[in-house]
């Protein structure tokens, strides 16, 4: 049966850091990627995959009665590698051969290719879509599994989020939780420059969620959202988590902008690493 | 071989999406089965299924991009989902959902798209799909279908459901004559012979066949036999038959209702031009959109009928 890992503040902490410090080594090692879009969703995954609420099983990853995780911001595979491998999936000296010709860690996740990834992703805004299909699938087989959906704010701007939004809400499928890794930049520019999302959890409020905003690097306040959206009744959820992109690297933090889809160059690697404070 | 041939007017027989809903609600005591409805199903004959299992009926409404995302993510939690819509607004409107979140993942996911073709009407190109095989072809691991009638319909809806993988079933609009008999032989992948003929081939699929079996009727009265060949199954596409009538007739006419580029023409004329070089002659829209008009009238405007079959085959044997 698929069970939830449950594991003290001080452990999750060291969880975080480790992921972070895969997705710098894997992005380096393939000189490309995504690591400024991963670091932004690390809280948001360790407390999903080891902080008691998602329930999983790496030796039977097609359980029915599994709870469902698709990353459908795709570009921030590093990140989910990371966690698969932090959780059991694979091996996690595997996470250096990402992008690699003959690695299943393709540059965008390829569910045929490895155990642990629900979605195949980087066409923006299709995750929310397959997160219903899946919800709808459970309810019908009445399990009590759950959906959980990343989708970042940029990709906010497709059409296709709003379609899903429509849907989920009129569904009242409250068994789907969106988490918006609000992370304020997109490929060029600004979120918000680019088209403003403003009120966002209010959208997702008129499109018939519950919504909270918290701070997606909060492990408490992420942790508290989970628990929050599992009590909420008749609706789906939307976690509205302001992130910082690129989070945990000087470098990164500080071009937040001016970062996207490049890697940690390798001789800033070492430097990046001791931010994080990962051990070695 | 005989398929039971019976050769009747335009009128008498079901159109294929008709056909199509009634084996969908048939096959719906299979509970793998759900539906997932662009808002039509009054139009794509899903409402039979919908009246018989509602609670694995999903209306997505006219949201065809989030409509074929729900069907990918029900196929990857074991569901045998069924979307369908307006084959334009499914196959060109929910392009890369259908490449992204079925054809990539290779899920079982199968896509039925109705009112393909001209032979619509008056609704008028906006809702004409003539396009749609060359997109759906172009999908690597999908199975595509054209079927020529109502029985066909019905067994290649039974057909689709069974095989494991991403499916396209093109379904038309009008009533269309009754070709094959109740039971006839029909297997993915194989085309079905439906007239014996040494002289020229004629390989249609959709409205077309039955056109194929009119224009090699006047043939015959010229003294020349044409073989006609029902290639239901545009991808993968029935090698063999293609090959076999390349070596024993003269050459070939391919007649569908689809634009030039990249539907049953191109995908014959790839199989020609690699195992047996023979002459050929094209039967289809061209390279234009239609207009509004009636069925019939459209047809003819637009050169889809027994006589351009037949002009078509005696430009082939020609020389």
């Amino acid at each position: 049966m698929p069970e939830s890992h449950k594991e003290d503040v001080t452990d999750l902490e060291a969880r975080a850091r480790r992921i972070r410090s895969h997705i710098v080594r894997a992005t380096t090692a393939a000189a490309s990627g995504h690591p400024s879009s991963s670091l932004s969703l690390v809280e948001l995954v360790t407390v999903l995959y080891f902080g008691g609420v998602l329930r999983y099983d790496p030796n039977d990853p097609q359980n029915p009665d599994r709870d469902r995780f698709i990353l459908s911001k795709g570009h921030a595979a590093p990140g989910l590698y990371a966690v698969l491998a932090e959780a059991g999936y694979f091996p996690v000296d595997q996470l250096t051969d990402l992008r690699k010709l003959g690695s299943p860690l393709e540059g965008h996740p390829n569910m045929c290719r490895l155990p642990g990834v629900e979605a195949s992703t980087g066409s923006l805004g299709q995750g929310l879509s397959i997160g219903i299909g899946h919800a709808l699938a459970i309810r019908l087989d009445g399990r009590n599994a759950r959906v959980y959906v990343v989708v970042g704010d940029g990709e906010s701007e497709e059409g296709q989020v709003w379609e899903a939004a429509m849907y989920a809400g009129n569904q009242g499928l409250d068994n789907l939780t969106v988490i918006v890794d609000r992370n304020g930049y997109q490929q060029t520019d600004a979120v918000d420059r680019v088209q403003a999302l403003d009120p966002l959890d209010g959208k997702f409020e008129a499109f018939g969620f519950a919504t909270k905003v918290i701070d997606g690097h909060s492990l408490e306040e992420v942790a508290a959202a989970y628990q929050w959206a599992h009590g909420v009744e008749g609706k789906p959820q939307a976690i509205i988590a302001n992130t910082i992109k690129g989070k945990g690297v000087a470098l990164l933090e500080a071009k937040q902008g001016g970062w996207h889809g490049k890697p940690i160059p390798a001789d800033e690697e070492a430097k990046a690493l001791e931010e994080i404070g990962a051990g070695a | 071989m005989s398929f039971g041939l019976s050769h009747v007017e335009l009128p008498e027989g079901a159109a294929t999406r008709e056909a199509f809903g009634a084996a969908l609600a048939e096959a719906g005591v299979d509970e793998r089965i759900v539906v997932v409805d662009g808002d039509v199903n009054n139009s794509t004959f899903t409402n039979h299924f919908m009246d018989r299992y509602p609670e694995r009926f999903f209306n997505a409404g006219i949201a065809e991009a989030n409509m074929v995302g729900i069907a990918a993510g029900l196929a990857a939690a074991g569901k045998i989902p069924v979307a369908a819509t307006f084959s334009t607004f499914l196959m060109s409107n929910a392009f890369d959902q259908i490449r992204m979140s079925v054809a990539f993942p290779n899920l079982n996911v199968k896509l039925v798209g109705s009112h393909a073709g001209i032979s619509i009407g008056e609704d008028g190109p906006s809702q004409m799909a003539i396009e749609d095989i060359a997109l759906a072809c172009a999908l690597p691991g999908f199975t595509v279908i054209v079927p020529a009638d109502a029985t066909s319909a019905k067994a290649a809806t039974v057909a689709m459901l069974e095989r494991e993988g991403p499916t396209f079933l093109r379904c038309g609009r009008p009533k269309v004559p009754v070709i094959y008999k109740e039971g006839a032989d029909f297997e993915l992948g194989r085309a079905n012979q439906l007239r014996d003929g040494d002289d020229v081939t004629i390989i249609a699929n959709g409205i077309m066949v039955c056109m194929a079996l009119d224009a090699a009727e006047a043939l015959s009265k010229e003294g020349v036999e044409a073989r006609v060949v029902d290639m239901h199954t545009v991808k993968p596409i029935d090698t063999a038959a293609i090959e076999s009538a390349a070596n024993e007739t003269r050459g070939i006419v391919v007649a569908e209702e689809h634009l030039a580029y990249g539907g049953l023409g191109s995908t014959v004329a790839m199989v020609v031009a690699e195992k047996r070089p023979v002459r050929m002659a094209f039967v289809n829209v061209g390279d234009t959109f239609a207009t509004s008009g009636k069925p019939d009238e459209l047809l003819v405007q637009y050169g889809l009928t027994p006589a351009a079959i037949l002009d078509a085959a005696r430009r082939v044997l020609k020389d």
